[in-house]
């Protein structure tokens, strides 16, 4: 596991419009810079956002790879709920999820 | 000259991108106390505007990461976020190097605070912004505490940050005004999005209100962490503010809002 380098893709895409253009024609050419695990990896290029959740990955960066992809605001909610229903708890990190699968706390 | 203001407002992504999913009758009184805390702000005709932020990975990171920083460039932009995501037009603020070297010299006293010549605003300062100098007039020196990746600085270290802020900006001839933003209790960027402690928020606000130090400095991270999430790290910048004004503190507004991520608050603590 290497939940710096992943989140340190993250944290360069949010500020890099360099970075930024690279990931949307060639992403994988952008990773290949990180020491990621397979996981981690696949979860990038498939914009996995559970998966990126439940790794660990700090929410303020996780919300912004979600906009950069498109992903609706209730939508982020959805996938790391949905996330965590099917990789499991959130393994690291400060940014657990401590309601239930069904609550809807702000009505999304 | 000295500290001319000294406020407090939160400053979650959601007060701006969400705007439209918000109940008006909540939303509106909210921005309209935003928009008193502007004229008051303006009412002191500050030379600078301070604002201390708790960023988000915009522009430091677990590679070298420092507790405190302030911005000596000689411009800003901001915000770091696609703007039609955070629905706040992007802009370049005004800086002054010259007024930011002079603040961290002073503040070096006390302090080990980083600088920083560039700086790109995330929605911690790029929201107040937009209420607070939505014509982009005022010369910003952008302040950062860290509140995202621990080790975090102490809390009586950040009563500390908030008394060189002080004595720094009593120090130069410039007229000073300081607004210190953040959540108090929130778990934004989470699946608990919207999840708000509003009775721990209150009791949070009665401490911040009476400037009862002891109580604002007694809370261990591992408490707010399980009662007011890990958004709640940032009173960190209420309690810089305190320690900044001195006085007694007023929360002219607060409601939770869940769509907005945060029990959202604008207030002014008194400078004595």
């Amino acid at each position: 596991m290497s939940l710096y380098q992943l989140s340190k893709v993250l944290y360069v895409l949010n500020r890099d419009d360099a970075a930024k253009r690279l990931w949307h024609t060639e992403p994988a050419s952008l990773l290949d810079g990180y020491d990621l695990t397979d996981e981690e990896r696949a979860a990038l290029l498939e914009h996995d956002i559970g998966m990126l959740y439940v790794l660990g990955v700090n929410g303020q960066i996780l919300m912004h790879f979600a906009a950069l992809c498109g992903i609706a605001w209730a939508d982020y909610i959805r996938l790391m709920r949905e996330g965590v229903e099917k990789y499991g708890p959130v393994r690291a990190g400060l940014y657990a999820m401590t309601t239930q699968f069904n609550e809807k706390v702000a009505g999304v | 000259m000295s500290l001319v203001y000294c406020g407090v407002c939160s400053h979650a992504p959601g007060i701006t991108s969400r705007s439209d999913m918000a109940d008006p009758a909540l939303r509106d009184p909210f921005y309209a106390a935003l928009e008193n805390q502007r004229q008051e702000i303006m009412a002191t005709r500050p030379d600078a505007l301070m604002i201390v932020a708790a960023e988000h990975f915009a522009n430091f990171f677990m590679n070298n990461m420092p507790a405190y920083a302030i911005g000596m460039g000689e411009s800003y932009t901001g915000p770091i976020e696609d703007p039609d995501w955070l629905k706040v037009p992007l802009r370049t603020a005004k800086g002054n190097p010259d007024l930011g070297r002079r603040l961290v010299a002073e503040m070096l006293e006390t302090v080990d605070v980083a600088y920083a010549e560039e700086w790109q605003f995330d929605h911690g300062i790029s929201v107040p912004l937009h209420f607070l100098d939505p014509n982009n007039e005022l010369t910003i020196i952008p302040v950062n505490i860290n509140c995202q990746g621990p080790p975090l600085t102490p809390l009586h270290r950040a009563w500390t940050f908030g008394e060189a802020i002080r004595r720094a900006a009593d120090s130069v001839p410039e007229r000073i005004a300081l607004v210190c933003t953040g959540g108090i209790s929130h778990w934004p960027a989470t699946p608990d999005s919207g999840k708000i402690n509003e009775a721990w928020d209150r009791e949070f606000i009665t401490r911040w209100e009476a400037n009862d130090r002891a109580a604002m400095l007694s809370y261990t991270d591992a408490e707010t962490y399980r009662d007011a999430g890990q958004g709640g790290f940032e009173i960190r910048t209420f309690i810089t503010a305190a320690a900044a004004g001195g006085g007694k503190g007023d929360v002219q507004f607060f409601a939770p809002i869940p769509i907005f991520a945060v029990g959202c608050t604008v207030g002014r603590m008194e400078i004595v």
